[in-house]
């Protein structure tokens, strides 16, 4: 690492780390309940499992984020971030947010509202510690001695998902209303301005992995970003075509969603190329695995699943099915937990000074993980394309239904324990290469 | 070739550009004459209704308009597929409801509660959903044929 202060980073991580084994462990816990196994039922019935699982992958998302802004922003803006202490006092903020809506989730704290089941009064907290990261985040680029495209970028991310968060604290008598404006915040979160941020880190990950001369790289990101905000803007319209407002956004929605894969195409090829074009001596092998691997399966998961479940006349007969489940899996895995993985695996040998950079163990996880992934994302697929023939074209009972796909539980389940071998070497690399330390400071020459 | 500042031009403007158009269509489509919910008959005891399914996190199984976790049946047409009694009979059970084997909690709800939730369900239920209701509806067959 360049800068001291870079070693807050590493604390996020590990929090990112700790919540995504616990968001696995509740995904077994639904998919065990798909099959019939529901003994925990009494305790942690489907819903609560449901909302731990999917809030818990925002914030360790979000956690890898932040981790990745307090290793990123010093590095570009070349100066040290201007307070370690409050970095580790909304650390700290938020794995107590956390904490607590994950247990009140098992108490019934909280509000039935699809990936925003965080009850209000914690939304506020969730308002306070963003300001004081953005704040972090944004003086210490303000002072710093440049201001590449790099952080503009991810910094611009950061603040307007923080900016975004604020639509899905508003009430609404009608349920139509409600679904409204909660994909102003889900939508334009994971198919917009996370986007920026996932841009900005794939953008300095292939600066520093590549060496192609940065002017190029951020001239595409520009690019990239721009074709991210052209679709995925109107894109949202594909949330609305059913839920009880006007006939346009089913032309809106389905014209520029069927867009929305040319800003994944473009990061793929651009990664890609980006790769070919570099001179292929860094030595950390398996930061580039999940770099370029971040770019390419968000391609298929986010881009091209995307793409096949937004057309119109298709999501009249699979919105709100398992069909929603299998792109949602392989999209947010391709673009957001692969490149927060991305970013830890080249971040840690920096700052721990253990360049543990080419281990079968990690290359082992990348693997495993990823095809655990992909036979998830089939399970889903398969059973969501059954339950969408059964139950909207052959007019089946719902649960009759249900009875009939169980079989691609146990497909999911069995592809899930792959996944999750992968995800457990991951972490072991992660304990291995220990904490951050002052030796692994760089000397400047 | 694009320079960096083509490059630039072409995010700031296209992003602007769509955000205005978004804008504008969110007016366009929640303004009253556009309305398809009908949200005169959206009674006091409908909010109720809406305020019990978010407090139980209902959509942490179900489904409703087609947004959920779709572990339990899409409710949007669930008092014309199963008529009020049913609907009652399984929010005021005492024990869990498991049709098929699968367990719903038991929420033991009050009449009047389960009177707002009815509320609630009989509002959703006559949305226009752009063609959507008839693929969730029991009456989908005979409208499609």
């Amino acid at each position: 690492m360049k800068y001291k202060s870079q070693k807050v980073a590493y604390w996020f991580f590990a929090l990112s780390m700790l919540l995504l084994v616990l968001q696995i462990t509740y995904g077994f816990i639904m998919g065990f309940a798909r099959i019939g196994f529901d003994g925990l039922h009494e305790f942690i019935p489907f819903n609560t499992a449901r909302a731990v699982h999917t809030n818990l992958l925002v914030v360790w998302l979000l956690s890898g984020f932040m981790g990745a802004a307090y290793y990123i922003i010093p590095e570009e803006a070349q100066n040290e971030l201007v307070s370690v202490k409050l970095a580790y006092v909304q650390l700290i903020s938020l794995a107590v947010v956390g904490v607590i809506a994950i247990i009140g989730f098992h108490f019934n704290y909280w509000e039935g509202r699809k990936f925003l089941e965080i009850p209000r009064p914690l939304d506020y907290l969730v308002v306070v510690n963003v300001l004081l990261f953005l704040g972090i985040i944004l003086l210490t680029l303000f002072k710093g001695k440049r201001r590449t495209t790099t952080a503009l970028v991810l910094s611009m991310g950061l603040l307007f998902a923080a900016l975004l968060y604020l639509p899905g604290m508003l009430q609404f008598d009608s349920q139509t209303m409600d679904s409204f404006f909660r994909w102003w915040v889900v939508h334009l979160w994971v198919e917009g301005v996370w986007e920026l941020i996932m841009g900005g880190i794939l953008s300095f990950l292939l600066i520093k992995l590549t060496g192609v001369d940065r002017e190029v790289i951020e001239k595409w990101l520009y690019v990239i970003v721009g074709l991210t905000f052209l679709s995925g803007i109107l894109g949202t319209g594909h949330h609305y075509y059913y839920i009880g407002v006007n006939k346009i956004w089913i032309i809106v929605g389905g014209i520029f969603s069927a867009l929305e894969p040319l800003a994944f195409l473009a990061m793929a090829l651009f990664a890609v190329n980006m790769y070919r074009k570099g001179e292929k001596k860094h030595p950390n092998k398996i930061a580039l695995y999940w770099t370029i691997g971040s770019a390419i399966v968000s391609f298929v998961g986010a881009g091209l699943l995307g793409f096949a479940h937004t057309i119109p006349q298709t999501n009249i007969y699979t919105h709100g099915t398992l069909v929603t489940a299998m792109h949602g899996h392989l999209a947010f895995w391709g673009a957001y937990a692969m490149i927060v993985l991305a970013i830890i695996s080249y971040a840690l040998p920096n700052l721990t000074g253990r360049k543990m950079f080419d281990s079968s163990r990690g290359r082992m996880a990348f693997w495993m993980s990823n095809i655990g992934m992909v036979g998830m994302t089939v399970a889903f697929g398969v059973a969501g394309v059954a339950q969408v023939y059964l139950e909207r074209k052959m007019k089946m009972d719902f649960m009759l239904v249900q009875n009939e796909i169980s079989v691609h539980f146990i497909v999911l389940v069995t592809c899930a324990t792959l996944f999750t071998t992968g995800i457990i070497l991951y972490i072991l690399e992660f304990i291995k290469h220990g904490t951050p330390s002052d030796e692994a400071l760089e000397t400047k020459e | 070739m694009l320079s960096k500042k083509q490059a630039r031009a072409f995010f700031l403007g296209g992003t602007a550009v769509t955000f205005l158009i978004f804008i504008g269509l969110t007016v366009f489509s929640l303004s009253a004459a556009q309305d398809q919910t009908h949200r005169e008959n959206l009674s006091e005891q409908a909010i109720r209704g809406k305020n019990i399914w978010e407090k139980n996190n209902c959509m942490g199984c179900h489904t409703i308009l087609g947004e959920g976790a779709y572990y339990a049946p899409e409710l949007t047409k669930v008092i014309e597929r199963r008529g009020e009694g049913y609907v009652k009979a399984v929010l005021m059970s005492p024990v869990p409801w498991q049709p098929n084997g699968r367990k719903m909690v038991a929420y033991k709800m009050s009449e009047s509660d389960a009177d707002d939730m009815i509320a609630f369900f009989k509002w959703i239920g006559n949305i226009d959903l752009n063609g959507f209701e008839r693929v969730v509806s029991p009456l989908a067959k005979t409208k499609n044929n």
